[in-house]
């Protein structure tokens, strides 16, 4: 095992941020932990990182306990903070060299690891890192997370804020680190990128809801779930939480993710329903769950 | 072990690049503390000149006249005004025409020949007390002199022959021949200068790392507490030393003050003195999450450090609670260390009272930082 979490919790003050969480990730394992905002995602890094002490609980990252082998862990680890923090006055290629000779190592010496990813930002090497891009800056701070080639990588919101387009491209960068055999534990707040995860813990108020990998999350989902779409938008989705057969019912994109309290679900029924409502253009196909749909089930 | 220096050394080649970066630092660091110790050593000074000065002259008499002549013939007073009356001196005294006024009344001279005795009204605008004191000491200096002069003029021989022997003091202002209060003035504020910016700089230099959110990054690494807190501080150590140096220099070059004592001795105090500093601006910046709050808290002690130590109100003269208190105040011993070396020539062993006493501050209070660095982690 990379990292073994057991019963973990943390309080600030009144506030809960973890409450009993344990789980595992695997050697070479791309791990998401899923959550909204104040879910309790960064707390849970900074006590694997070793820069919060849990209330409770043990946890291990690389075989070492986060508390007593803390130095251990601080060499042969990689954290990228959900807020960039390099030095925005040194150019690029100096904020590399200073978390390379900080780890005792030269940028040359891990060359080969973070080639990929450099290649990309060594046009601009001699820019000044506050002048870079969100998604160049992305890029660096990964760069630099990597320069000592740790073991672990902890990424906390690493997309957030960063353009489509660089999200993904990121994404298929922590695909290729892992075939390096670098176990990546990664936190983000996007669903769609849950999908990417080899597995996902879920997690909402300091609890995890479900551990699995996203496919089977998905087959968990309990209910049969329908796309529902009308002419307008928001009549319907009041309509439909006036239905008395509702079991639940979330906007997604053009569509409404409509699921029934019965076992059988009647579509007729349901759109003469919709049409005493003055509705239109009414359309009721059967869909697929996706992980946020489960996600709002879960988190109910 | 070589590795350790070898990340010691890239971290303060890392903080003087970023120092040199910062456009709006420089001018901090060199160009603000020669600007105010050129303009505060010529205008600090505790001299009081150009008195305004107005008499109103009852008498007219040649002795009436040579009084005044005296104050017109000494430098400190500028002859202004003569006035026709009390009233009008009065009047112009309360729009601050005047600062002093010498009123001689009539049938001066008549009066002085025949009682050997007389008296003058004199009137100072006390809003300054500091300077309204000073301004009597000098009129009384006047007046006396003329006393004497007159005397002999206007008295019969026999008459001086009874009087009593007179003490004179001369006093020798030693150290200070001329009481030229810029060589007084000038160490004191090259001290201030250089506590100034080395305790701002390294106050806000480690909450900055905290603002910005690398200090949270550098703690995931295995750079030791010690290792970092070295390198961040000693281009200020280097800083401060600078400045000394360029201080020293306009001292010498601008305002001539005599520089009698040995210049290592000099430099070997203020090397344990910035430590002491250092030690300070790490202890504030520990307790802070904002440059804003350092930089609050640092003009705080500032400002008690400047105003206790004694550069500007002799400390004999405060209360004894307050001196007590002044033992703890660092610019109080580098202040007293730089007048005794600069002026009075002091050597290793007249200062290793303060050199011992701002050592032991210096391991003190680094050991707090250190100590409480390590308890915010």
């Amino acid at each position: 095992m990379s990292i073994c979490v057991a019963n973990i919790s943390k309080s600030y003050k009144n506030v809960k941020a973890l409450q009993d969480i344990s789980f595992n990730v695997k050697v070479g394992e791309l791990f998401g932990i899923i959550g909204p905002d104040g879910a309790g995602k960064t707390t849970l890094f900074r006590i694997l990182t070793t820069l919060l002490f849990a209330d409770n609980g043990r946890a291990t990252v690389s075989g070492w306990d986060v508390v007593s082998d803390y130095k251990n862990i601080r060499k042969s680890v990689g954290y990228m903070p959900g807020r960039f923090s390099l030095y925005q006055d040194l150019t690029v290629e100096e904020n590399l060299q200073f978390f390379a000779t900080i780890f005792g190592t030269t940028i040359e010496e891990n060359y080969d690891l973070i080639k990929d990813i450099y290649v990309q930002i060594e046009p601009f090497k001699d820019r000044r890192a506050g002048k870079l891009s969100g998604g160049m800056k992305q890029k660096l701070a990964l760069c630099c997370a990597l320069i000592h080639k740790p073991k672990v990588l902890f990424l906390d919101e690493p997309t957030t804020g960063v353009d489509p387009v660089s999200r993904k491209e990121f994404w298929e960068m922590l695909k290729r680190l892992q075939q390096k055999n670098i176990t990546i534990l990664v936190s983000t707040p996007y669903m769609d990128e849950a999908a990417l995860c080899d597995r996902i813990a879920l997690i909402q108020d300091g609890k995890i809801l479900e551990i699995d990998t996203p496919e089977a999350i998905v087959k968990h989902y309990p209910k049969p779930i329908y796309n529902v779409s009308a002419n307008n938008m928001y009549k319907l989705i009041n309509s439909l939480n006036a239905y008395q057969y509702i079991h639940s019912v979330y906007p997604f994109g053009e569509f409404v993710h409509y699921t029934d309290k019965r076992a059988e679900f009647n579509a007729v029924e349901l759109k003469l329903y919709l049409e005493s409502k003055n509705l239109s253009n009414i359309r009721i196909e059967k869909t697929v769950a996706t992980i946020e749909d489960t996600f709002m089930e879960l988190a109910k | 072990m070589g590795n350790v220096m070898k990340t010691i050394l890239y971290i303060i080649q890392k903080e003087f690049k970023q120092i040199f970066r910062n456009k709006g630092m420089l001018p901090i660091i060199f160009v603000m503390p020669i600007l105010q110790l050129v303009i505060l050593s010529n205008a600090a000074t505790f001299e009081v000149k150009n008195i305004k000065f107005g008499f109103i002259d009852k008498d007219h008499t040649s002795t009436s006249r040579a009084l005044v002549e005296k104050f017109n013939a000494s430098t400190y007073f500028d002859v202004l005004t003569d006035f026709s009356s009390e009233a009008l001196a009065s009047a112009s005294m309360l729009k601050g025409e005047v600062d002093v006024l010498l009123n001689i009344p009539q049938y001066f001279e008549r009066d002085f020949q025949k009682d050997k005795y007389n008296t003058l009204g004199v009137t100072i605008n006390a809003i300054d007390g500091a300077a309204a004191g000073l301004e009597n000491v000098y009129i009384t200096q006047i007046v006396q002199r003329f006393n004497q002069n007159l005397k002999v003029d206007l008295m019969q021989i026999t008459d001086q022959q009874v009087q009593a022997i007179n003490i004179e003091t001369i006093p020798l202002f030693w150290y200070n021949e001329t009481l030229n209060y810029k060589t007084f003035m000038v160490p004191g504020i090259l001290v201030l200068l250089v506590t100034m910016i080395t305790l701002f700089l390294s106050g806000m230099n480690i909450v900055r790392e905290k603002e910005i959110g690398t200090l949270e990054q550098i703690n995931v690494t295995p750079i030791k507490k010690s290792q970092f807190i070295i390198g961040k501080l000693f281009p200020f150590w280097v800083i401060g030393m600078g400045l000394l140096t360029v201080g020293l220099i306009l001292a010498k070059v601008i305002f001539n003050v005599p520089m009698i004592g040995s210049l290592p001795l000099m430099y070997l105090y203020t090397s344990v003195y910035i430590l002491v500093v250092l030690g300070i601006g790490l202890f504030i910046s520990n307790f802070v999450d904002t440059q804003q709050q350092a930089m609050f808290i640092s003009w705080f002690f500032m400002v008690i450090f400047i105003l206790m130590s004694g550069l500007f109100t002799p400390i004999e003269s405060m209360p004894k609670w307050a001196q007590t208190i002044t033992e703890f105040n660092p610019i109080k011993y580098f202040v007293e260390v730089m007048r005794m070396v600069m002026l009075k020539g002091s050597r290793f062993n007249d200062i290793l009272p303060q050199l011992s006493k701002t050592a032991l501050y210096a391991f003190v209070m680094n050991g707090l930082a250190v100590w409480s660095y390590k308890k915010t982690d």
